[in-house]
């Protein structure tokens, strides 16, 4: 890939063909592997850009790059510093993936007392951890894209648009508008929860198309109307904590959460929910919720 | 016009006719609600057992096989220099459908005067309106049924044959030469009057069933009237601008077109995507002004297009008051309650 040198063309034109990079702080992986999964396109995705740093790919490495792919949230002060210096060599940097964009599954752990995490999590062994960060809140992020994983489509729309110097717009209508189009039943008509009314649309309603509920993986639509999703889980027969769960989960509905935890003051701290015990069982009027590891 | 009239049993040797050579676009169940209420939608059936004509309302209309969500206008080869437009309607059978209520076939109406009776008729939507074959059948009223109200409960035109149900038999209207050929092939008789008159039986029996109503009594005046009133303000503040309604419309048409390069680079294609007037970008233009940013305006908006705007170029609402749009809302926005809270009705 990186001695591939013949210019590519559209229309006659020569391409700007970008240097990227990619790079991962704490995260699963999950979304730079969304990349290189779909091998009926990988070789012309490659063809578009030069990569030249991608530990999932390959082993050559730079530090000289147009495009800085960052995936993952900052957990550690190592990571802050990588995280500079990658912001200083790249022109455009694009965090990638629901971990970089809002802190993700990861900033889950900022609910609670850092140092019962810690001895949680990795008990007496000494590791340094500091609660989970987007990247935006150590240097400034040029594009954001969206997701849990993200969709490999919408990364490969997003290098096409940028190698053609094309604009790159994110649906700002809500998961419904998509899960509408793919004839989905929706699932409060099934007696399921759903975030799809206020969460950020692109994902093509992936967990909806399997029936499972949205959990708001790519935060919220432009101007989601959160108050009314309340009502309507409300109304549905689901507690408070079902819709609080959901908003909390990737961190993309941060203010919301936050703002809604503290109007819940008998909302108990999760502690026990998430580790060791059985999940907890919600029930409500008109539909049955349960907190396990259903959806994602 | 002219009437026939067969026993039921004929029904499935005319489904069977139909069939043989064609597709066949009706009514099945696809599941069950939280309440164990059958859930329909409008799908291809080659079994005659499968459909299920005595169905409520399916919650998306049969819109996606003439207008779906999603359309190719054209696609795009290229090459060093230039490039070669392929267009293509996108419709490679004609259709017959199956079992359409009244509304849906005024909705189709509706469709075929800004489509196709305009300057500048839209063939993606013609060449499919032109290749259907269509199969009215009557209903029941439910309780958010208000056709009535829209002048919808009953279809003129539009349709090949239509039936009502009269009890041990079908009353059949066949309005296309297609229809009478294919009512050959089945055992009918002409109706005398006795059929008549269970004909129009059924007729007063479902008039009495309607119980959701919108009162359309000058409603484009009032509504120019009240276009300041506060209770847009309200229906605004819940609504969650999420497009539902428009997409299970049967007459919303609104579209936005995208243009994108295939990853080889090597082709791109023009693309149109339903779209509706709720959404927050609905009126953005270039350069990132909202005519409508706030979504009360929007919504307002619908309703003006559908009761107002509609009603003066053609005479007639853009609603058929089929009640999906809200059933499906989750806010619970819906048609005879917006327009009563405008004209100050209390219920
Ligand atoms: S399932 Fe979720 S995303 Fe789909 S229409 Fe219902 S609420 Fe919207
Ligand atoms: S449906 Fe919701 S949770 Fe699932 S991928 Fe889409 S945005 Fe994420
Ligand atoms: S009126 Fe209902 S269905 Fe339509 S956009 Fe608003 S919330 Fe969605
Ligand atoms: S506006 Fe609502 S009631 Fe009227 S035709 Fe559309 S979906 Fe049916
Ligand atoms: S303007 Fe709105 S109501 Fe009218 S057809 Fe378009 S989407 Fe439907």
């Amino acid at each position: 890939m990186a001695g591939d040198k013949a210019a590519k063309t559209y229309l006659g034109v020569p391409l700007f063909r970008p240097k990227v990079a990619f790079f991962e702080l704490s995260s699963c992986e999950g979304c730079q592997l969304q990349i290189v999964n779909n091998e009926a396109t990988l070789i012309d995705f490659f063809s578009l850009v030069e990569v030249v740093n991608f530990r999932e790919a390959m082993t050559e490495r730079s530090d000289n790059y147009d495009i800085a792919f960052v995936e993952g949230s900052i957990t550690r002060s190592d990571e802050r510093e990588r995280l500079k210096k990658i912001r200083a060599n790249a022109k455009i940097l694009v965090a990638l993936g629901s971990c970089a964009c809002f802190g993700g599954v990861n900033q889950l752990k900022n609910r609670f007392d850092q140092a019962w995490v810690k001895n949680e999590v990795y008990g007496n062994f000494p590791v340094e951890t500091e609660a989970a960060r987007p990247l935006e809140d150590v240097v400034k992020v040029d594009l954001n894209i969206f997701g849990c994983p993200v969709k490999k489509e919408e990364v490969e729309k997003i290098v096409i648009n940028l190698a053609l110097g094309k604009a790159i717009v994110h649906p700002k209508y809500p998961v419904c508008m998509e899960c509408k189009a793919n004839e989905n039943i929706c699932l409060f008509d099934l007696g399921e929860p759903c975030l799809g009314p206020v969460t950020r649309g692109g994902c093509d309603s992936w967990c909806p198309n399997s029936k499972f509920g949205c959990w708001g993986c790519r935060g919220p639509a432009e101007d989601a109307n959160i108050e009314q999703m309340k009502f309507i889980m409300k109304e549905y027969g689901f507690s408070e904590e079902v819709m609080l769960d959901r908003l909390e989960c990737f961190g993309g509905f941060k203010t919301y959460a936050e703002e809604f935890r503290k109007s819940l003051p008998t909302v108990v701290t999760p502690s026990r929910k998430l580790f060791g015990t059985p999940p907890l069982k919600i029930r409500g009027g008109r539909g049955s919720y349960d907190s396990g590891e259903k959806d994602k | 016009m002219i009437f026939k009239v067969f026993d039921k049993k004929e029904l499935k040797k005319l489904f069977d006719v139909l069939s043989s050579d064609n597709s066949i676009v009706g009514p099945v169940e696809i599941g069950a609600d939280r309440n164990d209420q059958p859930i329909y939608a409008f799908s291809l059936v080659s079994d005659f057992n499968n459909i299920k004509l005595n169905y409520s309302t399916t919650k998306l209309p049969a819109k996606k096989f003439f207008l779906p969500f999603k359309e190719d206008l054209a696609t795009f080869t290229i090459k060093e220099h230039g490039w070669q437009k392929n267009v293509d309607y996108n419709i490679d059978r004609p259709y017959i459908f199956f079992g359409l209520h009244a509304c849906d076939i005024n909705a189709l109406n509706k469709l075929d005067k800004v489509l196709m009776g305009s300057t500048y008729p839209m063939p993606y939507y013609a060449a499919k309106r032109k290749n259907m074959f269509i199969v009215g059948i009557d209903c029941a009223p439910q309780p958010y049924c208000f056709c009535r109200s829209m002048g919808s409960d009953t279809v003129l035109h539009g349709f090949d044959m239509f039936l009502t149900d009269i009890g041990e038999e079908y009353f059949a209207e066949i309005l296309s030469d297609t229809a009478y050929n294919f009512l050959k092939k089945i055992n009918t008789r002409d109706p005398v009057e006795a059929d008549h008159f269970l004909y129009m039986k059924s007729v007063s029996e479902k008039n009495k069933k309607f119980t959701a109503h919108v009162d359309t009594t000058d409603l484009t005046k009032i509504l120019d009237m009240e276009f300041q009133s506060e209770v847009w303000k309200h229906w605004g503040q819940q609504c969650l601008a999420c497009g539902t309604c428009s997409n299970v419309c049967p007459t919303c048409y609104c579209y936005g077109v995208e243009e994108t390069v295939d990853i080889n680079l090597k082709s791109a294609r023009k693309t149109k995507s339903l779209y509706s007037c709720n959404l927050i970008d609905f009126a953005e233009v270039a350069g990132g002004h909202n005519f409508r940013p706030e979504q009360h305006i929007r919504l307002k908006y619908r309703y003006y297009h559908k009761h107002r705007g509609f009603v003066e170029a053609y005479e007639e609402s853009l609603c058929v008051g089929c009640g999906r749009c809200g059933e499906s809302c989750l806010a619970g926005i819906r048609v005879p309650e917006v327009i009563a809270s405008v004209r100050r009705q209390e219920d």
